[in-house]
């Protein structure tokens, strides 16, 4: 179930939430929507699944246009960012729900229900809590109900708001790789919101990053890390070190590996990855002073200081494998020199 | 969880009052009930019965007796079951929906409260009286509202118009919209929505307050007062037949009747604290 929409405007009040959104997503995909809060992601999530009304625009769900069709007949799945199971009924009851208020003439007979409801219950691996009311879990395993209850009414589109956003990190650690599994197995078209940049690389195939209600780029979670459009995207995705001309010596910049000369105003953005560290060897080369390091598991992340214009020094991040790390024997204070690799100019 | 407690115990002495303090307080706070509350309830009982049990049944057998209690049942029959459904309705417009004046009605949900019983009944004989707004059409078309049962039903209308929203919006407030929303995207309709989600959450709220509405319906007085014109047999309600009665040293009869209201009061008070304990158990 492809998913198009065209044009989609929101305000609240005089509040702009989404300004002009234009997005494709072919079927099968399970894209992030992500963005810092009130970016408007949770907003377009709701108005593709028909429980906020865009104030101008088009939401194709299929080639079939839904716009004006109520939730309850866009054959979308929801699972809300508190869960919201039905905290009157048990686990079963919370499943069997969509299935039960279908007109007469759709509805299953509460022996396949029950069939239904238990086969979804293995799917999330919970059907032990199957007689449980939903204050009686945690948080991981509503997540998982709320899950199963969504996808018992075999929705073309699932959608999740901030799936993880109230879980423990080890339990989000582990649901996201749950997610991708089972996304796997049923390929049905899911879109997620997010405003976690390493959550939505983990998991999607497809990220939207999305400021201001708008769309600052699409793509596959590499090509966003590795050619971001604009400043914001390279900002948000990942660690950035940012080097305005106007703020460095010339001198120093050419000598690191970043040409200043053509860019006309533009700033260097670089990843931390994309800067070389060694010991400093001749005065020839870019220097900073090495302050301090952190262990990031398998990469050490260091911490430079290097004298800027007008007095002022800054703070440049670089990253590189522990082993390596290692084997230059650096210390606090030592001087080094730098080389960057690469970087991206923007405005 | 054992620094909790340890901190909890902390707390508990520092906040410690002395002996005499605490019996004092409780001493002025239990006397007061008895002085105030419990006694007069005893007083209407043993005056209720104070020529036996034969004058206390013939008293509540009068007619006049028997048609105030048939207007006053009349009354809470038509005014509780309308009032449940504005009631849900307010409730449901301010925590569902968002529109200008939202704060506005808000507000006007406790108006009845704040305005004087005797006001409000006077409100309605601007309005419906022969002298009032409406006074010339009703006569024309030879309809009676002021010194009616439709005065009355208008005026106990208005005055427990707010014990239902009251109980429901902060409830309402509280528990969102996400359940109700998750209903839908399952692709249940309005109703189902209503009755399988929202009904089951609400409705010990709910219950509590049709029960205050019910026993404010029955006992109203100033308000029914002004609006009804005391006519015996006709348009007197229980809490008037009370004071027609006294008013003509029929102690046995006042009391009498008094003693129902005050039984009402009783059962009233039961079932709220019952309902207060399902409550709190959800």
């Amino acid at each position: 179930m492809s998913i198009v929409l065209t044009n989609i405007t929101k305000n609240f009040g005089k509040f702009a939430a989404l300004n002009n959104i234009d997005l494709e997503i072919p079927e099968g995909e399970l894209v992030a929507l992500l963005g810092p809060s009130g970016c408007g992601k949770t907003t377009l999530l709701r108005i593709i699944a028909g429980l906020e009304q865009a104030d101008s625009g088009r939401v194709v769900l299929n080639g079939e246009d839904k716009t004006e069709q109520h939730v309850s007949h866009r054959g979308i799945g929801f699972v809300f960012q508190h869960y919201a199971l039905f905290r009157h009924m048990t686990v079963f009851d919370n499943i069997a729900f969509g299935l039960r208020v279908k007109p007469k003439k759709h509805r299953p007979s509460e022996a396949d229900i029950a069939k239904k409801v238990h086969a979804l219950l293995e799917l999330v691996q919970l059907d032990w809590l199957h007689d449980r009311f939903p204050d009686q879990l945690s948080g991981g395993q509503r997540q998982r109900i709320a899950l199963a209850r969504a996808l018992a009414v075999e929705p073309d589109v699932l959608l999740l708001d901030e799936p993880f956003g109230a879980l423990d990190a080890s339990v989000r650690k582990d649901l996201r790789q749950w997610l991708r599994n089972l996304h796997h197995e049923l390929n049905v078209t899911s879109i997620f919101v997010t405003h976690d940049q390493e959550e939505a690389m983990e998991v999607a195939s497809q990220v939207v990053v999305l400021n201001h209600g708008r769309i600052e780029q699409q793509g596959a979670p590499s090509d966003i890390y590795d050619h971001p459009a604009n400043a914001f995207v390279s900002r948000f995705i990942g660690q950035t070190n940012i080097f305005a001309p106007d703020d460095h010596d010339a001198i120093w910049l050419q000598t690191s590996g970043l040409p200043v000369n053509d860019q006309n105003g533009k700033i260097a953005h670089v990843r931390p990855h994309d800067i070389e560290v060694e010991k400093a060897s001749d005065e020839a080369s870019a220097h900073a002073v090495l302050k301090d390091w952190q262990h990031l598991g398998a990469l050490i992340r260091i911490e430079l200081v290097k004298n800027a214009a007008h007095g002022e020094s800054a703070t440049v991040y670089a990253e590189m494998p522990n082993e390596q790390f290692k084997r230059l024997h650096l210390h606090r204070g030592d001087k080094v020199s730098l080389r960057i690799r690469n970087a991206h100019w923007f405005h | 969880m054992n620094a909790v407690t340890h901190t909890q115990t902390i707390t508990k002495r520092a906040l410690h009052d002395p002996a005499w303090l605490k019996w004092t307080i409780i001493a002025i706070a239990l006397g007061f009930i008895l002085l105030f509350l419990c006694l007069p309830l005893w007083i209407v009982i043993t005056e209720a019965f104070a020529k036996g049990w034969s004058a206390y049944w013939s008293a509540l057998g009068q007619p006049d007796a028997q048609a105030a209690l048939r207007l006053t049942l009349l009354t809470a029959l038509i005014t509780v079951p309308l009032n449940t459904l504005l009631g849900l309705c307010a409730a449901w417009a301010i925590t569902r929906f968002e529109f200008t004046g939202k704060s506005l009605l808000t507000t006007l949900i406790d108006l009845p409260f704040s305005v004087s019983p005797v006001i409000s009944g006077l409100i309605f004989v601007l309005l419906f009286g022969a002298q009032g707004w409406f006074g010339p059409w009703l006569s024309d078309h030879d309809l009676k509202i002021i010194f009616a049962v439709p005065g009355i039903v208008l005026a106990t209308l208005f005055i427990t118009f707010p014990f239902v929203a009251r109980e429901l919006i902060p409830l309402m407030q509280e528990m969102g919209s996400e359940e109700e929303e998750a209903a839908l995207s399952l692709g249940a309709n309005g109703w189902q929505m209503f009755f399988q989600i929202t009904l089951p959450n609400i409705k010990w709220a709910l219950l509590y307050g049709v029960l205050l509405c019910n026993a404010r319906a029955m006992g109203e007085f100033g308000a029914v007062s002004v609006v009804s014109g005391h006519i015996r047999g006709m348009t007197n309600t229980l809490p008037l037949h009370v004071e027609v009665s006294y008013n003509e040293y029929d102690f046995v009869g006042a009391f009498a009747s008094a003693s129902i209201l005050a039984g009402l009061a009783i059962v009233t008070l039961v079932l709220k604290s019952v309902l207060e304990w399902r409550q709190g158990k959800h």
